[in-house]
C-alpha cells in the first residue's frame, strides 16, 4: 500500500503530496512490533515493592474486623495496610454542579463497609508479587452482610437498603429533557410503538490490564506515577490536590498503553494507593492487575433499562418520543465523570439524527452493589441508538414501510442544519441522509432484500438491519463532557518548537492508547509546518509536557489535538519564514516551506530548518537581534460546541435455528468523520469499534447473581469476539461538508460501537419476524435466542409479541 | 514453597541459566528473569493469547507453563523476529496493513502467526481466522490482521518456491 497522495491532481502539478489524507505507516509500529514497546509493566525498576489487594468477596457488608498479623509476619512482606493506615488521606469525590446529584466518597481502601465484590480492603506490600499474593491468604476479615443492592429499580424505591447512607438515596442523579407537549402529541399519534429495552452491562476488557508504578525521588521531591491511564493530566491534578504537593512535584506518565476504550479514563483507587505508598516509603511501588481483578474492578458500562414509546403519523413521520431510563451505575460515582455520564447520555442522545417535535426523556442513575460504571466506547449512545433504531423499525413494521424509507422520512435533511435536537444538542451539517443512501447503494439493498425473500422461501432465518446515528465529538468548552463536571475537557494545548538543531518537537496533553496519535498529529504538523513526518517528534501521555492537559477520551484527540497542532504550526511557520526572509533576503510572501526547508519560490535559494535554527539560536550576528524570535508556539484550541459525526450501519446475518448461532454475513458502514487524516487508521478504528459493537450485541455480558457475586469473572465467561466472530467490514467514507473545526476534523473513535449493536438488533428482529419475536434485550446470546425462539414456538406465542418482562427480575 | 531449580533455556538463540522457584510462570521468567518484556501477560488463564511464544517449535501459552517445564527447551519470543530497524517480513506486513493499534496483543499474535505460517497452508481467510481465533485483540477487529497474514503468506510463497 503506497502513501497515496490525497490529491492526485496536485501531484501531477508537481506539488508535494500532503500527508493529511494519506495512508501513512505508523510511527509507533516498529517498537510495538518488536517487543520494544514500553508498557507500564515492562518498565524494569530495581527494588520495587509489589502491591496485592485483598478484595471484598461480599457485595455489601460491614467490615467488623481485619486481622493482618499473620500476613505481616510472612517473610518478604514489608507492610500490610487497611483504611485505618490511610486515614490522613481525604476520600475522592466526583463533584458536579448538576442538581439532584450525590457524590460518593471513595477511599483507596474500603472504609467501614464494602459496596461491591472486588472492592479493595487490604493492601499487602511485598518484595515480589508472588509473596504479596501469598500473604493475602493470611488476611482475616470479618464481614457482616448488609444485603446486596442488586436491582436498580428496587434500589430507587423509598425504603430501599442504602449503599451510601449520607446520600439518603440510591438515586445518585436524575435528569429530564423535554420539548413540546409530549403527552398531547403522543395522544394524537395514530401509530404508537414502544417497549421495555435492556442493554446488559459490559466491561471494556482492554488487552493490557491496568498497571501502575510509582517512584518517589526524595532528593528532588518528585513523585512520578507511570500509569496505564487515558487521563494523565486529570490524575496529576487530582494527586496534587490529594497529597497537597506542588504541580511540578507530581508527574504522571502514560507510556505505551494497551487499549483503554474508556476503562482507563477514570481515576482508580489502586493508582492513588501506589502513589501514596511510594512517597511514604521512599521505594518504588507497583501494581499490575490480573484479569480477574480487571473484570471485577475496572469501570464497566452500558447497564440500562429503557422504557420508551414512539408516536408517528400515518405517513410514518415522528410526532413524539418519550422514555424513562434507569441506569445501574454500580457502587460509586466514578471520578471525574460521575455516575451521570452514561445514563444521562442515553436520554440526551435518544432522539438521534431524527426530527422529533415533542420529546420527554427522564433518567435516574441508581447505585447498586456492583463494580462502578464509567465511560465505555460510545457512552450512552450504543444504548440510545439501540432503543431508537428498534423503535423506528417497529414503527416501519406497523406501517408496512421499508426500514430505509421510514428513516428517509425522519432524518434531519441537509437543508435543516444546524439542527437543535429535542434535548438541546445542536447538530452541525453531517451526512445523515447521505450515509443512509451510501450504505444502501454499497450493499445493493434491493438485491439483498430479493435474496432474503428467496432465502425465507427456503425457510432460512436471514435478516437485514439498518441503524443511523449521530454523535457529538470534539466537544469544546461550552459543554462539559459529563454533566456539571468541574473539569475542563473542552480545550487542548500544544507547544511546538524547533530546537537549536532544527528538530521539531510537539507536546500535547492527549494520551494515545492505540489510536496512533504520534502518527496523525505528526501528519498535521508536517503539512502545516512544511516538514517531513520523520522530522517531528510527538510528546504525549505525559502530564509534564504541557501546562494543561487531560488525556484521550470522548473522540476528542484528533479534533482538539489536530486543531491545536494546526494553530501552533501556523504560528511557528510564520516565525520561521520571518527569520528565513532575512537569511534569504526575500519577502515572506515569496517563501515556501516544504520538506524541512524554506525556499524562495521558483528559485533554488533555500535554507533548511536546521540552518534557520542555527541562525536564530547559535550563530549570533546572522540575524538582527530583533529578528531572533523564539522558534516556539503554544496554542490552545477550543472547538466550543464540538461537531457531529454520523454514520449508517447495515448488517446482514443468518440464524442457525439448530444451534442458535448468529452468523454475520455482511457489515457495511457509511460514515462521515470530516477530513480524514489517515484513512488506514480511520478504517482500523471503525473495524475495532464495530467488533466491540458485535460483542455488545451478541456475546458480551457482565453477569452478577442475585447475591452480587460476579459470574463472568474470566475471559472464558466474558466472551470477547475473536477473529472467527468478526466478519470483514466494508466502509464507505463520506464528507458531507467539512465542519467548522480547525482542520475540518470530526472525532471517530467510538462510532462503530454505537451503530453496530442497533444494526445487528434490527437484523435479528428482521430474521426472527416469522416468529413475531421482539428484540428488546442485548446481547442476544445463543441461550437467550434459544429461549426467545422456544417461547415463540409455544401456542400462546402466536399472539402478537408481548414485551418480555423476564429481564426485570433476572 | 519448595526448593529452587536450575532452568537452562535457549531463547532466540541465546543460552540462559537461572535458578527459580518451581511455581514461577514462564512469562514472568521471560519478563523478569531474562528482561524480555516483549512477551505480555493479558489474562494469565490461557484465553487471550498475548503471552504466546514458541517452545521447541510449537506455539505455547507462557502463562500456562512453568519456567521449570521449559528446562532444556528452545524458545522463540517476539524479540527474536526482527528489529525496529529491520522488521521481519511478517512484522512488515503487520505494519503495512495496520494490523496493530495499541500493540499489546501483537507479540502473541505474531508468534501465533509464525507457528501457523510454518505449519499450515492458510489458503483461505477462513483458515487464517480459525488459526487466529485463540488470540484476542480488542483494537483492530481482526480484519487488518487477516490481511497482513494473507500478504505474508503470499509473499513467502513467492520467495520460497
Amino acid at each position: 500500500m503506497s502513501d497515496a497522495p490525497a490529491d492526485p491532481d496536485a501531484l501531477a502539478r508537481g506539488a508535494r503530496p500532503r500527508s493529511i489524507g494519506a495512508r501513512i505507516r505508523r510511527v509507533e509500529d516498529p517498537r510495538l512490533l518488536t517487543g520494544h514497546g514500553s508498557f507500564t509493566d515492562d518498565r524494569i525498576v530495581p527494588d520495587a515493592l509489589h502491591v496485592a489487594f485483598r478484595r471484598s468477596d461480599h457485595a455489601h457488608a460491614l467490615i467488623r474486623s481485619v486481622d493482618v498479623a499473620a500476613a505481616a509476619a510472612l517473610p518478604g512482606v514489608v507492610a500490610v495496610l487497611t483504611a485505618a493506615d490511610l486515614a490522613d488521606l481525604a476520600p475522592v469525590r466526583a463533584t458536579s454542579r448538576m442538581r439532584d446529584y450525590h457524590a460518593t466518597a471513595q477511599a483507596p481502601l474500603a472504609t467501614g463497609k464494602v459496596r461491591y465484590v472486588g472492592e479493595p480492603v487490604v493492601a499487602v506490600l511485598a518484595e515480589s508479587r508472588y509473596l504479596a499474593e501469598d500473604a493475602l491468604e493470611l488476611v482475616e476479615i470479618a464481614f457482616e452482610g448488609l444485603g446486596p443492592v442488586s436491582d436498580p429499580e428496587a434500589a430507587a424505591r423509598e425504603g430501599a437498603t442504602l449503599l451510601h447512607e449520607e446520600a439518603g438515596t440510591n438515586v445518585l442523579a436524575r435528569r429530564e429533557f423535554a420539548r413540546g407537549d409530549v403527552e398531547a402529541a403522543m395522544a394524537q399519534a395514530p401509530v404508537r410503538v414502544g417497549g421495555r429495552f435492556r442493554m446488559h452491562r459490559k466491561t471494556p476488557a482492554a488487552m493490557e490490564n491496568r498497571s501502575y508504578l510509582a517512584e518517589y525521588d526524595r532528593g528532588r521531591r518528585l513523585l512520578t506515577l507511570t500509569s496505564s491511564t487515558q487521563i494523565p493530566g486529570i490524575v496529576r491534578d487530582l494527586l496534587v490536590e490529594l497529597l497537597d504537593l506542588p504541580g511540578h512535584g507530581v508527574r504522571v506518565v502514560a507510556p505505551d498503553v494497551g487499549g483503554g476504550f474508556g476503562g482507563k479514563a477514570s481515576l482508580y483507587q489502586e493508582e492513588v494507593l501506589v502513589a501514596v505508598l511510594a512517597r511514604r516509603l521512599g521505594r518504588p511501588v507497583r501494581w499490575t492487575s490480573d484479569r480477574l481483578e480487571d473484570l471485577i474492578s475496572t469501570s464497566q458500562g452500558f447497564d440500562e433499562r429503557v422504557e420508551a414509546e414512539l408516536g408517528l403519523d400515518a405517513d410514518g413521520r415522528i410526532l413524539a418520543l418519550r422514555a424513562d431510563v434507569v441506569g445501574d451505575v454500580g457502587a460509586y460515582s466514578i471520578y471525574p465523570w460521575t455516575a451521570a455520564l452514561e445514563p444521562v447520555q442515553v436520554v440526551s442522545f435518544l432522539p438521534g439524527p431524527y426530527r422529533v417535535p415533542a420529546y420527554r426523556g427522564r433518567v435516574r442513575a441508581v447505585c447498586t452493589s456492583k463494580a462502578p460504571t464509567g465511560p465505555y466506547r460510545g457512552v450512552g449512545r450504543p444504548v440510545s441508538t439501540f432503543v431508537m433504531e428498534r423503535l423506528i423499525d417497529m414503527a416501519a413494521g406497523r406501517l408496512g414501510l421499508d426500514p430505509a424509507e421510514i428513516r428517509r422520512r425522519n432524518l434531519v435533511r441537509p437543508d435543516e442544519f444546524p439542527y437543535r435536537t429535542a434535548s438541546g444538542i445542536v447538530w452541525d451539517r453531517s451526512a445523515f441522509t447521505e450515509s443512509l443512501a451510501a450504505v444502501l447503494e454499497a450493499a445493493d439493498y434491493a438485491g439483498l432484500r430479493a435474496a432474503q425473500a428467496r432465502a425465507r422461501a427456503e425457510g432460512r432465518l436471514v435478516g437485514i438491519g439498518l441503524a443511523t446515528y449521530a454523535e457529538l465529538t470534539g466537544i469544546g468548552s461550552r459543554i462539559s463532557a459529563a454533566p456539571g463536571m468541574p473539569i475542563n475537557t473542552g480545550t487542548e494545548q500544544t507547544t511546538i518548537r524547533l530546537d537549536s538543531t532544527g528538530a521539531v518537537t510537539a507536546a500535547f496533553g492527549v494520551a494515545s492508547h492505540g489510536q496512533g496519535l504520534e502518527t496523525t498529529l505528526a501528519q498535521v504538523i508536517a503539512d502545516e509546518l512544511g516538514c517531513r513526518i520523520e522530522d517531528v517528534q510527538i510528546l504525549q501521555g505525559d502530564s509534564a509536557a504541557v501546562a494543561h492537559g487531560t488525556g484521550t477520551y470522548a473522540s476528542r484527540s484528533a479534533v482538539l489535538g489536530g486543531g491545536a497542532a494546526t494553530l501552533a504550526s501556523r504560528d511557528l511557520k510564520a516565525k520561521l519564514l520571518r527569520a528565513a526572509s532575512h537569511l534569504l533576503e526575500a519577502g515572506t510572501d515569496d517563501l515556501e516551506a516544504r520538506d524541512g526547508a524554506i525556499r524562495v519560490a521558483g528559485t533554488d535559494r533555500a535554507v533548511t530548518f536546521r540552518q534557520v535554527a542555527r541562525a536564530v539560536y547559535s550563530e549570533m550576528g546572522r540575524l538582527p537581534k530583533d529578528a531572533r524570535e523564539e522558534l516556539e508556539s503554544t496554542r490552545v484550541y477550543d472547538p466550543f460546541f464540538g461537531t457531529a459525526t454520523s454514520a449508517t450501519h447495515l448488517c446482514l446475518l443468518e440464524i442457525d435455528p439448530a444451534t442458535c448461532r448468529v452468523r454475520l454475513d455482511r457489515l457495511v458502514v457509511a460514515e462521515d468523520c470530516g477530513r480524514i487524516i489517515n484513512p488506514m487508521i480511520v478504517d482500523g478504528q471503525v473495524h475495532g469499534a464495530v467488533a466491540q459493537g458485535i460483542g455488545a450485541a451478541l456475546y458480551e455480558e457482565v453477569v452478577y447473581d442475585a447475591g452480587g457475586q460476579l459470574l463472568s469473572a474470566s475471559l472464558a465467561d466474558y466472551v470477547v469476539p475473536a477473529a472467527s466472530e468478526v466478519p470483514p467490514i466494508d466502509i464507505v467514507h463520506l464528507e458531507a461538508e467539512l465542519p467548522a473545526t480547525v482542520g475540518g476534523f470530526r472525532g471517530m473513535g467510538e462510532g462503530g460501537t454505537i451503530g453496530a449493536p442497533a444494526a445487528i438488533a434490527n437484523a435479528l428482529a428482521d430474521a426472527l419476524s416469522p416468529f413475531g419475536i421482539a428484540v428488546t434485550e442485548l446481547p442476544v446470546t445463543p441461550e437467550r435466542l434459544f429461549r426467545l425462539m422456544a417461547a415463540a414456538r409455544t401456542p400462546a406465542a402466536s399472539n402478537p409479541p408481548k414485551e418480555p418482562s423476564s429481564w426485570i427480575s433476572s | 514453597m519448595s526448593a529452587a531449580h536450575d532452568v537452562d533455556v535457549t531463547v532466540n538463540g541465546r543460552a540462559y541459566r537461572r535458578r527459580v522457584e518451581p511455581r514461577l510462570l514462564l512469562h514472568d521468567f521471560l519478563r523478569h528473569e531474562l528482561g524480555l518484556t516483549g512477551t505480555h501477560a493479558g489474562c494469565e488463564h490461557g484465553v487471550c493469547g498475548a503471552c504466546t511464544i514458541t517452545l521447541d517449535g510449537d506455539s505455547v501459552r507462557a502463562c500456562l507453563t512453568f519456567a521449570v517445564q521449559a528446562d532444556g527447551a528452545r524458545i522463540e519470543t517476539v524479540e527474536g523476529l526482527g528489529t525496529p530497524e529491520a522488521l521481519s517480513p511478517l512484522q512488515e506486513a503487520f505494519r503495512e496493513f495496520h494490523a496493530l493499534q495499541c500493540g499489546f496483543c501483537t507479540p502473541g499474535m505474531l508468534m501465533t502467526c509464525v507457528d501457523l505460517i510454518r505449519k499450515y497452508p492458510l489458503a483461505s481467510d477462513a483458515e487464517i481466522r480459525e488459526g487466529l481465533s485463540g488470540n484476542l485483540c480488542r483494537c483492530t477487529g481482526y480484519e487488518h490482521i487477516v490481511r497482513a497474514v494473507r500478504a505474508a503468506v503470499a509473499r513467502q510463497r513467492e520467495t520460497t518456491p
